[in-house]
């Protein structure tokens, strides 16, 4: 099987969060990346569908020349190949100009199934998995917690408010992995040294101008200032009272 | 006047909360609203969305069983043939799986969980928060067709609207992925993200069995949904689906209460747009109380029986 993984690079969650002097993005001084979380799913994913059915996997991303950082942590949890796009304005690149870029390479790549993390922790705008899919023409599945494929064919569970559906589809496909769907290895030793090896090829990226224009970016309103009603079962009777007569909410 | 295009939700016979807030964040931009309804059920819903602010609604032929693929396609044609400049739906989890196919089909840019949508000029500002909240932004687009998804408990819901002219449109494309079963929660347990009130159990809790002091606080509010920490769920105590946090689910309920969750940033994450937030915990110093409009430092293990029977009590005074 062709198999391709999709990451993003994304502000750890640590981040102390700036807003730029402009005021419509980010300040990006200081800040530290790591591979969005869902997209550690999407790639265990990938290369245990390799373990199970054969072929190979591509790890795909869209970011800085600096990308090839966590490309190689990929290859070292187990991907074969990295494909890395570059493109210097990455971090405000907007999910259509993303989801084209990645649509067009995924299908010179010949892809059978790919997977992409459900939503990513920057943003969390949970896009570009379908938008990808539907730009290919193909099914997409999202948020997919158990996945079985066989001859062509795949069934996912999936969760919706209303319970956990089933979805079958044929491929080639594209799945958006939840939490759930399995737990992401650790490299090993052996893996970082193999992944030094590994084919990594770095092109610019597929200039897209952005539909998405930010007005402003701003941090959120404080909260008003709590306090503690008191301490123990005491203390109940206040919290009541608060919630009835203050907040309204009883 | 704009038209715009809201996809809603239905089951059981009557639309999804989720997608009526929806359609009231459309029909308060002063535009047209066409709704659209899809799968069994849909014509009868139909009849039930004039009220709630749609001034014509579309059924959708097909559906059964619904495929989000097929209902994309149905809806982009929609959406072309009333030249509407904007296409809506509810962040529920198939509101936010369709706009995006909607979004590439129009080959337009997608924006999800919107907390913020107005008219501007010709077109639309929307506001949503970026990094789990840590920032709000503001943008508009230069799509030929503003696509976006609302953030639920955030819109009002148009209560005296008139009735809308129904009719109905043939499926557009042949399904490619198709919901073949569904295993439907225990009927009567609300989903984290929809009911008013969240009861939310931490680590704090010492072992899985003590949630059901949880549940009995849940359930003496009457309205409540059970919300879980990720710690939690590691543990195998409780299921995702009732996670809360940067992994989990981000909730915005008109009350939030933490029991034994200490208040990591990432949970944080998930609720701190709750309208009100309760913090009951042993440790006076948990940064959970530093976001709280109220709270108890004390043993949640004494605290939530005496809480539940008062919350009983207060509701039946009622």
């Amino acid at each position: 099987m062709n198999i391709v993984a999709c990451f993003k690079r994304v502000p750890t969650t640590e981040a102390q969060v700036k807003v730029s002097a402009e005021g419509t993005g980010l300040a990006t001084e200081g800040l530290q990346y790591m591979i969005s979380f869902y997209d550690e799913i999407a790639l265990e994913e990938a290369v245990r569908t390799r373990e199970a059915q054969g072929g190979e996997v591509t790890v795909l991303t869209i970011g800085p020349s600096e990308a090839s950082k966590e490309m190689r942590e990929c290859l070292a949890k187990g991907a074969d190949k990295g494909v890395l796009l570059t493109d210097p304005n990455w971090m405000s690149r907007d999910c259509r100009a993303t989801a084209r870029a990645l649509a067009g390479e995924i299908g010179r790549l010949g892809a059978d199934i790919v997977f992409v993390g459900r939503v990513a922790t920057d943003r969390d705008n949970a896009a570009v998995g379908p938008m990808a899919a539907t730009y290919l023409g193909w099914p997409c599945v999202t948020d997919v917690i158990g996945l079985e494929l066989s001859e062509g064919r795949g069934t996912a569970r999936r969760e919706t408010e209303a319970g956990i559906e089933t979805v079958t589809f044929p491929l080639p496909a594209v799945i958006t992995c939840n939490k759930g769907l399995n737990e992401p290895r650790y490299a090993g030793l052996k893996g970082i040294m193999q992944a030094k090896k590994k084919p990594l090829e770095e092109q610019p990226c597929e200039e897209i101008a952005n539909q998405a224009q930010v007005l402003s970016v701003e941090l959120p309103p404080p909260r008003g200032e709590g306090r503690i009603v008191g301490t123990g079962v005491d203390a109940v009777p206040a919290l009541i009272e608060a919630l009835q007569n203050e907040a309204q909410v009883l | 006047m704009a038209t715009i295009v809201v996809f809603v939700e239905h089951g059981n016979g009557s639309a999804k909360r989720a997608s009526l807030e929806c359609m009231g964040a459309a029909h308060a931009t002063g535009a047209e609203v066409v709704a659209v309804v899809t799968g069994a059920g849909a014509a009868d819903v139909a009849q039930t969305l004039g009220s709630s602010g749609a001034q014509r609604v579309v059924v959708l032929a097909g559906g059964e069983p619904y495929s989000a693929d097929a209902a994309a396609s149905g809806v982009a044609e929609i959406v072309r043939a009333e030249g509407a400049t904007a296409c809506l739906a509810a962040a529920t989890a198939d509101g936010k799986d369709l706009l995006p196919r909607v979004g590439a089909h129009l080959d337009s840019v997608v924006f999800t969980d919107c907390t913020g949508f107005a008219a501007s000029g010709e077109g639309f500002e929307l506001t949503r928060p970026w990094l789990a909240g840590k920032c709000i932004a503001t943008l508009t687009s230069a799509a030929p067709v503003t696509c976006a998804t609302t953030r639920l408990n955030v819109f009002a819901v148009v209560e005296s609207g008139g009735s809308a002219a129904v009719t109905t449109m043939d499926a557009a494309a042949e399904p490619k992925a198709v919901v073949s079963a569904i295993e439907a929660k225990p009927s009567g347990k609300l989903d984290v993200m929809e009911a008013p009130v969240v009861v939310s159990g931490g680590r704090g809790l010492k072992e899985a069995g003590n949630f059901e002091l949880i549940e009995k606080l849940a359930e003496a509010f009457g309205n409540a949904a059970v919300g879980a920490s990720r710690a939690v769920v590691d543990a195998g105590w409780r299921p995702h689906s009732e996670q809360v946090g940067q992994t989990g689910k981000t909730v915005s309920p008109q009350l939030y209460i933490a029991v034994a969750i200490s208040g990591a940033i990432q949970h944080l994450a998930g609720m701190k747009t709750s309208k009100v937030i309760v913090a009951i915990n042993k440790d006076a110093d948990a940064p959970i109380f530093k976001v709280a409009d109220y709270g108890i430092v004390g043993d949640a293990f004494e605290i939530l029986p005496a809480l539940a029977e008062a919350v009983k009590a207060a509701k039946a005074g009622a």
